[in-house]
């Protein structure tokens, strides 16, 4: 039951907006986590690829935080390309000739998706902070129900990086028999101290926004967008690493000869995280970036298994492949590793491989050749295992 | 099978090194395998070719995981020091340590962790008493360097040597039970490893034990 594609979306984006959409209708409830039942929502996706006979070569991408379904290019709103074209299309990683690749924009999203910009059906005004806090359980909750309205019955793969990469694990926890193969990357089995701390930074930034109006700036007119820019500013440090920064940058001026004495953007690097800053409001809803970020935040999958993060995989026969770099300092090595030991304490199928790379955790989504031919080596044993057939050479 | 494919099959076989064949042979077929020290995963491959096994490992070397993760094998980046304490008890049929006991800091430790999580386990190792190594020991008064031991002894990963007749001891002292054990000289000639293991201590360049607790 695809809806109009305008039926939830704010006037001035629904014409623009490419790809599917799904509503569920009050008949149909998400129980979030929070205790409340989300009714009337719409779930944004996109598929590339096509479902083979037997339903057995789905495969579904989870996007990280400031990510979307978009991940093939042009992107509607910025017109650049996908934010994992690299990994997936014909003949790549995940090979849209052979297998049928779909990315829902996430629950609490803010392109397509049910989110804090879209309209309360109740109130026919947008959600803003009415909507429930979603977490991490409730976005694959909601991806499941897309399957089911898909008719897909199980996964091949489930992959993602990060915030995808959680989405992954928690996949893996909750539908262990529709997942075949689980591949978190860049990821953790919970939200660390430091992690939530630099959120925080972000959210408080939004907030201290006059702009911003207790959250209810869409009604008002207004946006944002100065306390938006400075949270992306402080999360997208944390995207990258002291050697990538160096590499990049130095301590070369921007434009000048010479400083300037004063508080402009002498720095290259300054100037380029006011850009990253500025572009980012563009495409981004403020309220969507406080639900997210509290969404990882609450994400601890050893707490919803009497905290013992093993248990959420005991029985597992899901083929597991964890990936890491060396210089993510966000989700640095030692988690992923953590999540390692959980599944070899069930004796899962698991794979893990950390790569070098002085990209922090921004690697997953750039050229790292080796992590996308060590992928690819895990994903053709897969498909063995799953009957499909193999990569024409 | 066709002749093509035959072909392919006589190939690995013959590819596969004289040690690994003796620890495969002692495989049933359709078992559960963990491989501790898998290297680039020649073991696992060969047990899920043609012995249809549900093989895992686990190897420190990061060329080696990225070898055997692309190869399609179940593998992870792991130290067996202190990454086998997690597997649960009895969860493989055959836990394989090849080549790899002389390289562990606490070795007697992953002696019992092996036969802990594994039915059996299966050690391969080279053996220091081989006469040769004897030979140049007396002879040049020097830590033998050899074909099979290739390393001076600044940079060696082998910090725990020890000899056929080392290994059976202490397997006595820790109750465990050799169900099999044979030693192999350089030019790949296999001997069985009799009760005082005198001969094979003397003529083993390596040797492979079949354990049960």
């Amino acid at each position: 039951m695809t809806v109009p594609r305008n039926k939830t979306l704010t006037p001035q984006e629904a014409p623009s907006l490419p790809g599917h959409f799904v509503h569920f209708g009050p008949e149909r409830p998400l129980r979030l986590d929070c205790g409340v039942d989300l009714t009337d929502f719409t779930i944004a996706y996109q598929t590339y690829g096509a479902l083979n006979e037997d339903k057995s070569n789905a495969v579904l991408v989870c996007h990280a935080l400031t990510g979307d379904q978009y991940v093939i290019g042009p992107h509607p709103v910025t017109g650049k390309p996908g934010w994992w074209e690299m990994m997936v299309g014909p003949g790549k990683t995940l090979d849209t000739d052979r297998y049928f690749v779909l990315c829902a924009n996430i629950l609490g999203g803010c392109m397509g998706t049910t989110g804090p910009k879209e309209l309360n059906p109740a109130t026919g005004r947008p959600w803003a902070l009415d909507l429930p806090v979603i977490t991490v359980g409730d976005m694959v909750r909601a991806q499941a129900m897309l399957l089911d309205h898909l008719g897909v019955e199980d996964l091949f793969v489930v992959i993602g990086g990060s915030l995808g990469g959680m989405q992954v694990l928690q996949w893996a926890a909750n539908f262990p028999e529709r997942v075949f193969a689980a591949v978190p990357i860049a990821t953790a089995g919970h939200h660390t101290a430091q992690n939530i701390a630099f959120h925080e930074v972000g959210r408080q930034a939004i907030m201290a926004d006059p702009d911003w109006c207790g959250g209810d700036y869409l009604s008002q007119g207004k946006r944002p967008h100065r306390g938006l820019a400075v949270a992306r500013m402080t999360a997208h440090v944390t995207y990258l690493s002291e050697a990538s920064l160096h590499r990049k940058f130095g301590r070369r001026l921007q434009d000048r000869k010479a400083l300037s004495y004063g508080f402009d953007a002498d720095f290259q690097v300054e100037s380029y995280l006011r850009h990253q800053g500025i572009t980012f409001v563009d495409r981004f809803d403020a309220n969507s970036y406080l639900y997210i970020t509290r969404a990882m935040d609450y994400f601890d999958l050893a707490a919803e298994h009497g905290g013992v993060l093993a248990n959420a995989f005991r029985g597992t026969k899901t083929r597991f492949c964890v990936f890491s770099f060396t210089s993510d300092w966000l989700f640095p090595t030692e988690e992923a590793r953590k999540v390692v030991h959980a599944l070899n304490a069930v004796a899962a199928n698991v794979s893990f491989a950390e790569f070098i790379s002085d990209k922090g955790h921004d690697a997953f989504l750039l050229d790292e050749p080796e992590f996308r031919r060590v992928l690819s080596g895990f994903l053709e044993g897969a498909a063995e295992h799953r009957g499909l057939p193999r990569a024409i050479p | 099978m066709s002749p093509d494919a035959l072909e392919v099959s006589n190939r690995r076989r013959k590819s596969i090194r004289v040690d690994l064949q003796i620890i495969a042979d002692m495989i049933e077929p359709r078992t559960r395998v963990l491989d501790v020290g898998c290297g680039d995963g020649v073991l696992l491959a060969y047990l899920g070719t043609f012995k249809q096994v549900d093989g895992r490992g686990i190897e420190l070397g990061t060329d080696g995981v990225k070898a055997c993760v692309s190869a399609g094998l179940s593998v992870i980046q792991g130290d067996a020091d202190t990454d086998l304490k997690d597997y649960p008890d009895h969860a493989f049929d055959y836990v394989v340590l090849s080549q790899t006991l002389q390289a562990m800091r606490a070795p007697k430790e992953v002696l019992g962790h092996l036969l802990r999580i594994g039915q059996r386990a299966i050690v391969s190792f080279p053996n220091f008493a081989h006469w040769r190594l004897r030979w140049y020991l007396v002879r040049n008064g020097r830590m033998p360097v050899s074909e099979a031991l290739p390393y001076q002894w600044y940079d060696t990963p082998n910090i725990h040597f020890c000899t056929i007749k080392d290994f059976v001891v202490l397997c006595r002292e820790m109750g465990i039970t050799i169900e099999r054990s044979v030693s192999l000289d350089q030019r790949g000639v296999t001997r069985r490893i009799g009760a005082g293991a005198f001969f094979a201590n003397l003529l083993g360049e390596h040797a492979v034990f079949l354990l049960s607790q």
